[in-house]
């Protein structure tokens, strides 16, 4: 289980096939993959790694991707 | 990482350095065979990494097959410096009438290898170089060009040495020279290097260590030699506490967490990084702290590896507490470590601010670390506590309770 | 003034692709440092925050003043990519890789020595002269190493590139600033030992006294005793030593390749009384390395 991250994608990006592509390149910590249906998955047991370095955020319409610091 | 004799000598023979006819034995039985094969007299060695042996009783001449075996049997049983031996080394016996040494090693203030060249054989080198000097001679030598032969011979001949010994001396110092720069040795020594009775030279002992990291680059040597991957060969060999340290260390490849050492200690120690390590390792004796182990975490390990070591070491049976502390850190993330150190409490089935005695990581990005500390109510202290005091801190937290 | 690197300094990055070498490229630029470019075989024509990727190193020699590459590639290619460096011309190497074989170390330092250049490392984290430029990872992000360092007359030689920061940081703490400090290398056989730079220093006006972190291991802390009594060095040295629990686990490596007590000479205790039979003085921990130095200084 995640401790200290969690990343909120809205539903819109997460069905988008190039968005998604997007995010599973920039994540240097592997938290997104594509899932069966080319749809977004998140990679529970990566949450952690995050180095909240922005990249996923700026792939992104402004808004939609949200890295949630569970510490604060 | 030092090589078995009969391991040096198979790569020594390589490089056509004289050597008797060795074989190698693992039971009485297969000794006594091996001895009537060759005849005569011969020598039985003890296999093992520690000098010494011939003081130890790990040498034994035999001049029959049952002599041999009772020898071997006797050899087998007896274990040298905690080493119980891999097998017995057999040759014949060599009529010496006087021995020489020579070695190299890399001259690390001049960083070049160096050759070095003794007329008094048979003992210690590093008793001749205090008591006499005058029968050693060293010199260094390109790393980058070939082995010259010139400047063996200008060793030798500066002990006043000529005619045959010369000639017969130098092609032995070359060869000796180019197994060493070929295999990524650190040391490579005859000792003793001995003139028989016919004028022929035949190195009768000798010592090779391997340079860790040129492991990788010696995959064909080490195969051929049939030395794995997972022995070690340091001092001692290693715990399980510390095998399994290393499997986390290599579970991915971020950064540092592991090289753990056991002690038996009720403080774990989550340190780092190489030089911080080794001031809070002492800063914590200082102070009266019972360390449970030796770590070093650096490079900035993923989450993950911080949070398997700490498990690992609270897993340790009298292991109480542990302190987190490190130099200020430059590119280990401070956040990092104190998500995957209280990570691993929690998973540990325990309170971080009750189990961690102190968090000292000032530097890369310690702001969010002492967030996510001060949420778990870790005691955690910024640069302003030198890691003396910290240390200081950690213990005084274990004597009160 | 400073040694080796200023504000003026241009360096490259060998590797510069690399995930720690991303890192190493940002905190320089932040810090204000030049650097003019970067080399990662079949990357042309990319570039990491704006600094261009070349195939060679050449062929950013041919187009530009370089003065000192950072190597931070794998180290099965280290020694190829610091000849490289040697052979274009540049003449200060930083080799950051950890790990790399001692027969080829050996080999590119005795390759500087014929192209007269200067090789600092392997196993190292760089040079900074406070507030002028850093070359190499060393303090870390730009904002940080601004905490830890500012400039002034102390120069630092540190086997640890993590206790080069600590100790800087203690001496800025007390208002005690640095002229240049150096992560020297944690390996057994590093292209400049303390007594190699201290002539620099000796050179240098603004540098009025030196601090040494030391390991147990090798025999670098006797080569510096000696070069002070011979050559009657101006400067005030001040030691500390880690590591003193290893003199009772002769053969054990612990921190870095180079930390091993292998014989007498090797040892922390015998290391402290060499020094300070050579009128170094040593701390007992590194909190007390500004009063030591305040006390030399006079
Ligand atoms: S902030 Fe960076 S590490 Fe975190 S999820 Fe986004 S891309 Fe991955």
């Amino acid at each position: 289980m995640a401790m200290f991250i969690r990343v909120e994608v809205d539903p819109q990006v997460a069905g988008q096939a190039d968005l998604v592509k997007k995010l599973v390149e920039v994540c240097p910590v592997d938290i997104f993959a594509t899932g069966q249906d080319g749809a977004l998955a998140i990679v529970e047991q990566n949450l952690d790694e995050c180095t909240l370095c922005d990249l996923c955020i700026q792939a992104c319409p402004p808004g939609t991707v949200k890295v949630v610091k569970l510490y604060e | 990482m030092r090589f078995y004799e009969y391991e040096a000598k198979t790569l020594l023979r390589r490089y056509e350095v004289p050597l008797a006819s060795f074989r190698v034995a693992s039971t009485p039985e297969e000794a006594a065979a091996t001895a009537g094969e060759l005849g005569g007299t011969v020598v039985l060695k003890s296999q093992v990494l520690s000098g010494g042996r011939m003081k130890a009783g790990g040498v034994k001449f035999a001049s029959s097959p049952q002599e041999a075996r009772q020898a071997a049997a006797e050899i087998l049983r007896l274990p040298i410096s905690g080493q119980v031996p891999r097998s017995v080394l057999i040759e014949p016996k060599a009529p010496v009438a006087k021995e020489y040494y020579a070695g190299v090693i890399y001259n690390t203030l001049a960083k070049r290898p160096a050759i070095i060249f003794s007329d008094m054989g048979g003992i210690d080198i590093e008793e001749v170089a205090e008591q006499h000097p005058e029968h050693l001679t060293q010199a260094t030598f390109s790393s980058l060009r070939p082995v010259s032969d010139y400047k063996m011979k200008e060793v030798v001949a500066s002990l006043g040495i000529t005619g045959n010994e010369l000639t017969a001396l130098t092609p032995i110092l070359s060869r000796l020279a180019r197994a060493f720069l070929a295999h990524g040795l650190t040391l490579a020594e005859i000792n003793p290097l001995a003139r028989l009775e016919n004028g022929s030279f035949v190195c009768l002992d000798c010592h090779v260590d391997m340079d860790e990291d040129a492991r990788d680059r010696q995959g064909a040597l080490l195969q051929e030699l049939g030395i794995g991957r997972e022995e070690t060969r340091q001092a001692r060999p290693p715990t399980p506490f510390e095998i399994r340290g290393a499997q986390i260390d290599a579970q991915d490849t971020r950064g540092v967490a592991g090289r753990i050492v056991e002690f038996d200690g009720d403080l774990g120690l989550i340190i780092g990084a190489g030089g911080g390590s080794l001031t809070l390792f002492d800063a914590v004796r200082k102070y009266g702290g019972r360390a449970a182990n030796y770590c070093e975490i650096g490079g900035n390990p993923s989450v993950s590896k911080a949070c398997e070591l700490t498990k690992l070491i609270l897993s340790k049976p009298g292991v109480d507490k542990i302190a987190v502390m490190m130099n200020v850190v430059s590119n280990t993330r401070v956040d990092i470590v104190a998500r995957g150190v209280i990570k691993g409490v929690v998973e540990s089935g325990y309170d971080p601010a009750e189990k961690i005695a102190i968090f000292r990581i000032p530097g890369s990005w310690e702001g969010e670390g002492f967030k996510i500390l001060r949420k778990y109510g870790v005691e955690y202290y910024d640069r302003s506590v030198s890691m003396d005091e910290a240390a200081r801190r950690a213990v005084a937290k274990m004597q009160t309770v | 003034m400073s040694i080796l690197i200023d504000e003026n300094t241009t360096f490259i990055i060998q590797g510069i692709t690399g995930r720690e070498a991303v890192n190493v490229t940002r905190e320089c630029l932040n810090y204000g440092a030049k650097v003019v470019g970067g080399v990662t075989p079949g990357r042309k024509g990319r570039d990491v925050y704006g600094v261009p990727v070349f195939d060679t190193v050449r062929q950013i020699t041919e187009r530009m003043r370089v003065d000192a590459s950072v190597v931070t590639v794998p180290p099965a290619f280290a020694a190829d990519a610091a000849m490289e460096a040697i052979e274009a011309g540049i003449k200060l190497i930083v080799i950051v890789t950890e790990r790399m074989p001692r027969n080829e170390t050996v080999q590119l330092i005795e390759l500087a020595d014929q192209y007269g250049a200067r090789v600092i490392g392997p196993n190292c984290l760089g040079i900074i002269s406070p507030h002028k430029s850093k070359v190499g990872g060393v303090g870390g992000p730009a904002e940080d190493t601004r905490k830890a360092y500012m400039p002034g007359p102390v120069g630092v030689l540190s086997r640890s590139g993590g206790m080069t920061t600590e100790i800087a940081n203690t001496l800025t703490a007390a208002g005690l600033g640095q002229s240049t400090a150096i992560s020297i290398g944690g390996d057994p056989i590093i292209g400049n030992t303390y007594a190699d730079f201290m002539p620099l220093f000796e050179a240098d006006p603004e540098t009025r006294a030196i601090v040494i972190y030391s390991e147990p291991g090798g025999t670098m802390e006797a080569q510096l005793a000696t070069y002070l009594r011979e050559q009657k060095s101006r400067l005030p040295v001040v030691a500390f030593m880690a590591g003193r629990f290893m003199d009772q686990m002769p053969g054990m490596r612990f921190g870095h390749a180079g930390t091993i007590v292998e014989g007498k000479a090797d040892t922390s205790a015998e290391k402290i009384r060499r020094m300070r039979e050579a009128g170094i003085s040593v701390a007992e921990e590194v909190s007390e390395i500004p009063r030591l130095v305040r006390e030399r200084l006079g």
